[in-house]
């Protein structure tokens, strides 16, 4: 087959036609995954919330709430609840703070306000120094602690927290999101 | 050439990462660890055998002057493909690799074999170079994130043979540097002998 002729005419009209093709094959590919991308993301929310909260038997997912940090935004409350009592909250929290930026974590309390779990969400902390903050040799010190008499702060600022070796901005940044949750719960008179 | 070595060349002898030296930005960046090269190498793949079937077969529609945008729009289409296939079925590598899966569009592998081969080559060979040149850039980067998870953190695959830490700056920026720089030299060395 001879090659098509750059002529005005051609260029628009083959450019228009591979667009339209492609488009219409990523309509096909979006519909065809959106519901496994819906599903994975809720699976994920889901596998958090039951790693920091005790069993539970109804559906947290549906039952969330938004409550105000107090710093112009909201953050999302997965209530945990055991034939309609409530036995803790899962907080979708975050923090700017960190070492790469955003982190955002899933921290489970008791009605108290005790710390029972925390799980990391998302992070781009430095490889092999920030991103301990996902094993559980720093994180389960929080657990059982209430920020009432735990102060989240580092022992190099004063506080009670083993800060991860060479990664101090990460576990500040890591009290700052726990803080963030206790202060939401607390504002919203949860506790 | 025949098909045969149509089909290895990517390989070895003009692997697109040890000798060409392309694409190198998304190299460095995925290799942390085996599964996260392997991984990326897979998904490149598929998008270069893609683009080069699919160009191949285009290529006498597409007037000489518009070709770079109309090879541009197909890469892209196969390159959101994997994008929202991934997202879909492998939530947990699609959050390591990130933002280096759509940047698989200006992968300059993907383009220059659009453009040096795919765009000049029957169907059968765009498919066979794209499959050698995948495959060779998938076995670079698995081979490199091999080595890096190795000495940087005492693993194979994800799971650990040493107890602690190995040598954390291999995990880090500078260590993809070192290891890829290694590595071409070694390969070179094998070529020149």
């Amino acid at each position: 087959m001879a090659k098509t002729e750059s002529t005005f005419r051609n260029m628009v009209l083959s450019l228009t036609l591979i667009a339209l093709g492609a488009s219409a094959c990523l309509g096909f590919v979006y519909e065809l995954t959106k519901g496994p991308i819906e599903l994975s993301i809720l699976n994920k929310r889901l596998g958090a919330i039951k790693q920091v909260v005790p069993d539970f038997n109804n559906n947290p997912d549906e039952e969330m709430f938004r409550l105000p940090t107090g710093e112009g935004d909201s953050l999302d409350i997965y209530p945990a609840k055991i034939d309609g009592n409530i036995i803790g909250y899962a907080v979708s929290t975050y923090t700017n703070a960190g070492f790469g930026g955003h982190i955002s974590l899933m921290a489970g309390f008791k009605p108290d306000g005790t710390i029972i779990n925390i799980t990391v969400l998302s992070q781009k902390e430095t490889p092999g120094l920030g991103t301990r903050m996902t094993e559980s040799k720093f994180k389960d010190q929080f657990s059982g602690k209430n920020p009432s008499d735990f102060n989240l702060k580092v022992k190099k600022d004063g506080g009670p927290v083993d800060a991860i070796t060479a990664a101090t901005i990460s576990s500040r940044a890591f009290c700052d999101a726990v803080q963030r949750a206790y202060n939401t719960l607390e504002k919203g008179g949860l506790k | 050439m025949n098909q045969l070595q149509n089909f290895t060349k990517g390989f070895f002898k003009e692997n697109p990462i040890l000798v060409l030296v392309l694409g190198t930005c998304p190299t460095l960046a995925t290799t942390s660890s085996s599964l996260n090269g392997l991984g990326m190498g897979i998904a490149t793949t598929f998008v270069l055998v893609g683009s080069n079937v699919v160009i191949s077969l285009l290529s006498s529609l597409i007037p000489d002057k518009v070709r770079i945008p109309a090879f541009i729009v197909v890469i892209a289409s196969f390159v959101t493909v994997v994008d929202l296939v991934m997202q879909a079925y492998v939530p947990g590598l699609y959050e390591k690799l990130g933002i280096f899966i759509p940047l698989i569009v200006v992968n300059c592998i993907v383009l220059g074999r659009a453009e040096a081969f795919a765009s000049k080559n029957s169907v059968l060979s765009s498919f066979i170079d794209g499959m050698g040149m995948g495959l060779g850039f998938t076995m670079a980067l698995g081979v490199l994130g091999a080595f890096r998870e190795i000495a940087g953190s005492g693993a194979i695959f994800g799971y650990k043979f040493i107890k602690g830490d190995g040598i954390l700056v291999f995990i880090l920026a500078p260590g993809a540097f070192f290891a890829l720089g290694y590595l071409i030299a070694l390969v070179n060395r094998i070529r020149k002998t």
